[in-house]
């Protein structure tokens, strides 16, 4: 299976990675290598098998509903680039 | 054409934990910016998510309140897409395996018939933050102290059909879910928040229509005028031979309006997969089970009883257990005055006008309701008549003592001493020869038009303490001559 150049910059579109167009053709390539893999798999019969959600053979920890962390606000806004009013600055998003 | 509308609801419900959905921060509503977030809320990598077990109680008795199938083992995914109040890139949610699977809900509308909405699902999800667009250098605040509140997203089947029902239909999940006590039902706060799925298609036809949906209506009232506007402007489009394109519109109530939100592309291409960072949540038939059993009485169980119990209307059964607070303040009361119809009469009458005139909630009632009970008491009794009863109840709610107090301290008591009341009627038959000559010269019809004004003037000499119920025979018979 291969996929065209569009699907590639659309993939690359949802996860906000900007290419050129040099890189979109060798995504191009190496995608539709994994992708012909996946189909290859296809080919097992899974017929009446559950898709597997996690590969380890436990199940979820509970965590008491307790507070145990305290604010630290001001650590935390010291990593940012900008911030104002206890807030994290980014650039304006309309919505 | 005649249309019929198809209506689906998405209700997220704010579960009332103390910590997050997967950390140990503090979750409330209105605290300082960023001063409830840890590492797992700001999405910084290596964070791990820890999954919050009273969430998960919450759910599971949620799902029983709806009749539903729970999701023995259910499994954590993420939706990926990025918007800057979402740092991690994905909210942590459920898709193929929910926690609560199909259920159901009867209704009941106002013309007091019933219908059933089915539930689709509720799965667990964690709120995103909140953007500020206010002008901070022109830039975008972020608050992060809402990232990670855990929500219930309860989905509804397309089976609604009017705005009224969906109203009702909101209105049972919010009094079921603040029956559990699983969420405070907030909606202001947006501790419940709606989006309205709509469609028309002609009456008759099978097929659904193309549907739009309208995010975050946040109030009953909201929820109804967005719906009736929505299938306007459906109907306009349609009507002119024009397509309904499927999209995310916001309510505008200022302006009474839904618009196009963005119809940015990829918009829904969420791209769901299993979160490797949690493992599947894996539920005993007894945890199931030990949760149903503490399951408290719900509202339309309520409803029942109270008209089995108390021998209520359905109407005032209804409107007494829409609340928990309120049938709680009901129950109270009557337990005092042991008369369940005046208790009824009262909370839905007097006390509900003064918490409606002053926008109080009935949890925060100036009168509680064992001093209700007693001013009811004093009502039975015949101590006060009804019209006394409310002056009391002004002053009671203005802080003025006790309904025995008040009534002792402005000497309310009223007069039930038969030979006082035929003096009292003597005095004013006396000064009114006039009208009493034209009374006994008139027919029966008329005189009892006319006997009003003889009440009127008894119970103004008396203050309004005469009690009615022995004023009318007396002054009737003294009337006669």
């Amino acid at each position: 299976m291969s996929i065209d150049k569009q699907d590639v910059q659309k993939i690359a579109h949802l996860a906000r990675l900007a290419l050129t167009e040099a890189d979109a053709d060798q995504y191009q390539h190496s995608l539709s290598s994994v992708l012909s893999l996946v189909e290859q798999m296809q080919s097992v019969d899974t017929d009446g098998i559950e898709p597997l959600s996690n590969p380890l053979e436990m199940t979820q920890r509970l965590r008491e509903d307790i507070v145990t962390e305290e604010n630290r606000r001001d650590a935390f806004l010291a990593n940012a680039p900008q911030t104002e009013a206890g807030l994290f600055l980014v650039p304006k998003v309309i919505d | 054409m005649n249309w019929e509308v198809v209506i689906g609801l998405e209700i997220h419900t704010q579960l009332s934990t103390k910590s997050k959905l997967f950390s140990g921060a503090a979750v409330g509503f209105g605290a300082e910016p960023n001063t409830q977030t840890t590492l797992v809320d700001l999405g910084m990598p290596g964070a791990l998510p820890v999954f919050n077990k009273e969430a998960l109680r919450m759910a599971v008795m949620f799902g029983h309140a709806i009749n539903a199938e729970i999701g023995m083992s259910s499994v954590f995914a993420r939706k990926n897409y990025f918007y800057p109040d979402l740092p991690k890139g994905y909210q942590t949610s459920q898709m193929d395996h929910p926690i609560v699977g199909k259920g159901f809900l009867d209704v009941m509308l106002e013309d007091g018939t019933t219908s059933r909405v089915g539930i689709t699902r509720a799965h667990l999800e964690e709120d995103a933050g909140k953007s500020l667009h206010e002008d901070f250098q022109g830039m975008t605040g972020i608050d992060l102290n809402r990232s990670s509140t855990p929500l219930l997203e309860i989905v509804s089947e397309p089976d609604i059909r009017s705005a009224k029902e969906a109203v009702a239909y909101v209105k049972m999940i919010h009094s079921i879910v603040t029956y559990l006590g699983i969420c405070d039902g907030n909606m202001a706060e947006g501790s419940m928040r709606c989006d309205i799925n709509l469609s028309l298609r002609p009456k008759g036809q099978q097929e659904y229509g193309t549907r739009t949906e309208i995010k975050n209506v946040n109030s009953f009232r909201f929820i109804e005028k967005a719906i009736y506007t929505e299938i306007e402007r459906q109907a306009d489009i349609l009507e002119d031979g024009g397509r309904i394109i499927q999209e995310t519109r916001l309510y505008d109530p200022e302006k009474n309006e839904t618009r196009s939100m963005r119809s940015k592309e990829d918009a829904n291409d969420y791209r769901y997969f299993p979160c490797p960072d949690l493992l599947p949540v894996v539920l005993t038939q007894e945890y199931v089970d030990n949760i149903k059993a503490t399951l408290p009485e719900l509202p339309s169980q309520k409803a029942a009883r109270f008209q089995s119990e108390h021998a209520l209307s359905e109407y005032d059964a209804n409107v007494l257990s829409s609340s928990r607070a309120m049938a709680d303040y009901f129950e109270v009361a009557n337990g005092v005055v042991k008369d369940p119809k005046l208790a009824a009469n009262w909370v839905m009458g007097e006390l509900s006008k003064l918490l409606n005139q002053e926008q109080l909630d009935i949890a925060n009632s100036p009168v509680n309701a064992q001093a209700f009970g007693e001013l009811l008491i004093r009502i039975k009794d015949n101590t006060i008549n009804g019209k006394t009863a409310k002056d009391v109840f002004q002053a009671m709610w203005n802080g003025e003592g006790s309904a025995d107090a008040i009534i002792e301290a402005k000497g309310l008591k009223q007069v039930t001493d038969t030979g006082a009341i035929e003096a009292m009627i003597q005095t004013i038959l006396d000064a009114n020869a006039a009208q009493v000559e034209q009374y006994r010269a008139a027919d029966e019809d008329k005189q009892k038009k006319m006997i009003g004004f003889f009440v009127g003037q008894v119970m103004k000499a008396s203050q309004g303490k005469a009690n009615p119920g022995l004023v009318n025979p007396i002054l009737a018979k003294m009337l006669k001559g």
